[in-house]
């Protein structure tokens, strides 16, 4: 088991719209890509475990294999900018990938 | 027809016009002879509030700074200059302010040409007929819109897609401010106009609309260049320091989209499945296989806000142990002191505290459960139907917590440092997206062009 962030060059997260929230895990070569894609290691159980979110409110998970990439889109709890958001852009909502811990 | 076995050159200054570039880089591509020089001016990541008000989230100076270098030096070469979502929202307070900083840069620098003004403005009864001919679909998680919605909306814009800009280019104009837009739509109008790819000069748009964000190392603040062929693009970077690579191409297709196979836009898809980068030397990347598959029926994305009321906020920071540790009974507490002296004076409002240091950032998907800083910042938030009765709650709240008698406090003069003074701060009205839809439209007409000489 190794970290995310061991095997990742870019961790990132970003509105996709005000209402969604777009996470980017751009893996460092093509071997740990591969191997996270035939395990299908990010899914949609461990993303609502991690967040802490309802499977539901997760949009389909894409495997890139054109730049080794993996894309998750979430629905926002908030849309960016109402009243209690905390994060308008939604840039600073990747911290927990970072140390999720995968299989390779 | 222009000959399409020609190159066609386009010059992207920077990421959003205000973010600034190197002047150096700016001139490498001006050296290039480019054919048109493209900016997009906007996004909706500002948040709501930008839309609602009519006002820009960038900066005067900038975007000023940056359109005289555009203007400076593509007027004397006749280089189409075209400029999107100007003003950063696109409705017509924001096209204004951008028309006069043109206008003002036009005086200063005895520049004369032809202007064309693109208005992306949806009027509401627009809106209203298209929901009763069943002409609007709500993009994921939104619900259905309703012309209740609409009528509390303001500021409603369409993202208008490349036939408005080749509507003001048959017109002659040399240089086009358009409203809300599309983003790739100002780099592709006039390369589908001359007979380019669609697929190809989208692509190639939707890559230079984030300037040399999509180079390797990455900036929203550099210029870069899209050479267009009859089968194939390029991507070339004016600053040594940046190079395209495969990758960090490929990349681009992922950041701020939910799929990076299919990009929709107005009146058709950008399908990438089949798309493939060659590495060429100098950091220069080529791109082909890009396609627009258009779409059945013509769809504008279009967006409107609506105005909650005002907001007050005031910043504090706490450093002592005992209010860390319950510091969530300590919220609660100062919670229901507050509502009780509202509810006794009538003021309706609501309070938010965002407590850095135990989920300030994250919210409701923050993991950590324990707060292990030495330190938290606390920002009280609050909103209300008028600025007063909003600062009228921030400061009840705040002062409530700086002397709230907690179990087991040592610290008996005051909860919370105050860098401020004041230390409640009015912050003005309170928007959030109300409009966020797709809407059929049946002609182009709906975005009226004004031609102005300058």
């Amino acid at each position: 088991m190794v970290n995310l962030q061991d095997i990742s060059k870019v961790i990132r997260s970003k509105n996709a719209s005000p209402f969604e929230l777009t996470f980017d895990i751009i893996l460092r070569d093509k071997t740990y890509y591969d191997q996270l894609k035939e395990k299908r290691c990010i899914n949609k159980g461990v993303l609502a475990e991690l967040y802490g979110i309802a499977e539901d409110d997760i949009n389909d998970i894409i495997y890139f294999d054109p730049c080794c990439a993996i894309k998750v889109t979430l629905k926002r709890a908030i849309p960016s900018g109402s009243p209690g958001d905390t994060d308008v852009y939604g840039a600073q909502q990747h911290a927990p990938l970072l140390t999720l811990q995968v299989e390779i | 027809m222009n000959n399409i076995d020609k190159q066609f050159k386009i010059l992207s200054p920077t990421a959003i016009l205000g973010y600034g570039f190197p002047l150096e880089s700016f001139m490498n591509g001006i050296r290039e002879d480019p054919d048109l020089i493209a900016v997009d001016a906007g996004s909706v990541d500002p948040g709501p509030y930008y839309l609602g008000s009519g006002k820009s989230f960038t900066d005067k100076i900038g975007v000023k700074r940056d359109l005289r270098h555009m203007l400076k030096q593509g007027i004397g070469r006749k280089i189409p200059i075209i400029v999107g979502s100007c003003g950063g929202s696109g409705a017509a307070p924001h096209l204004e302010w951008c028309k006069a900083i043109v206008e003002e840069i036009a005086r200063e620098e005895g520049l004369s040409f032809r202007l064309g003004l693109i208005y992306s403005d949806i009027d509401k009864q627009v809106v209203i007929e298209a929901i009763e001919n069943n002409k609007i679909e709500p993009l994921q998680y939104l619900d259905k819109l309703t012309s209740d919605v609409v009528d509390r909306s303001v500021n409603i814009v369409a993202q208008i897609g490349v036939e408005p800009i080749i509507e003001a280019i048959k017109l002659n104009c040399d240089v086009i401010l358009a409203g809300r837009a599309y983003d790739p739509a100002v780099f592709a109008a006039l390369p589908i106009h001359l007979g380019y790819d669609p697929g190809l000069s989208m692509h190639l748009g939707k890559i230079l609309e984030c300037a040399a964000i999509a180079a390797e190392p990455g900036s929203g603040s550099d210029s870069v260049l899209g050479i267009l062929g009859p089968d194939s693009f390029i991507l070339k970077p004016l600053n040594r320091i940046r190079k395209f690579t495969r990758e960090s191409t490929a990349a681009h297709s992922l950041y701020e989209k939910s799929n990076p196979y299919s990009l929709p836009g107005p009146g058709g898809a950008l399908d990438l499945r089949n798309v493939s980068f060659r590495q060429l030397p100098d950091g220069q990347v080529e791109v082909r296989g890009s396609r627009l598959i258009p779409s059945e029926k013509y769809n504008v994305k279009i967006e409107g806000v609506q105005k909650l009321g005002y907001r007050a906020i005031s910043i504090a920071g706490s450093h002592d142990p005992i209010m860390i540790k319950n510091i969530s009974d300590i919220i609660k507490d100062v919670n229901a002191t507050v509502a009780d002296i509202l509810h006794s004076e009538n003021i309706d409002g609501e309070i938010y505290f965002h407590i850095y240091g135990k989920n300030g950032v994250m919210g409701s998907l923050e993991p950590a459960q324990e707060i292990v800083s030495h330190e938290i910042g606390i920002v009280i938030e609050s909103v209300s139907s008028s600025q007063e009765a909003a600062n009228t709650i921030c400061t009840i709240t705040r002062s409530t917590l700086l002397h709230y008698g907690y179990a087991g406090r040592i610290s008996t003069a005051g909860n919370l440092a105050l860098p401020f003074s004041p230390s409640d701060l009015p912050a003005g009205e309170v928007y959030s997206f109300s409009i966020y839809h797709l809407m059929e439209i049946d002609n182009q007409d709906l975005f009226k062009i004004k031609v102005v000489e300058i």
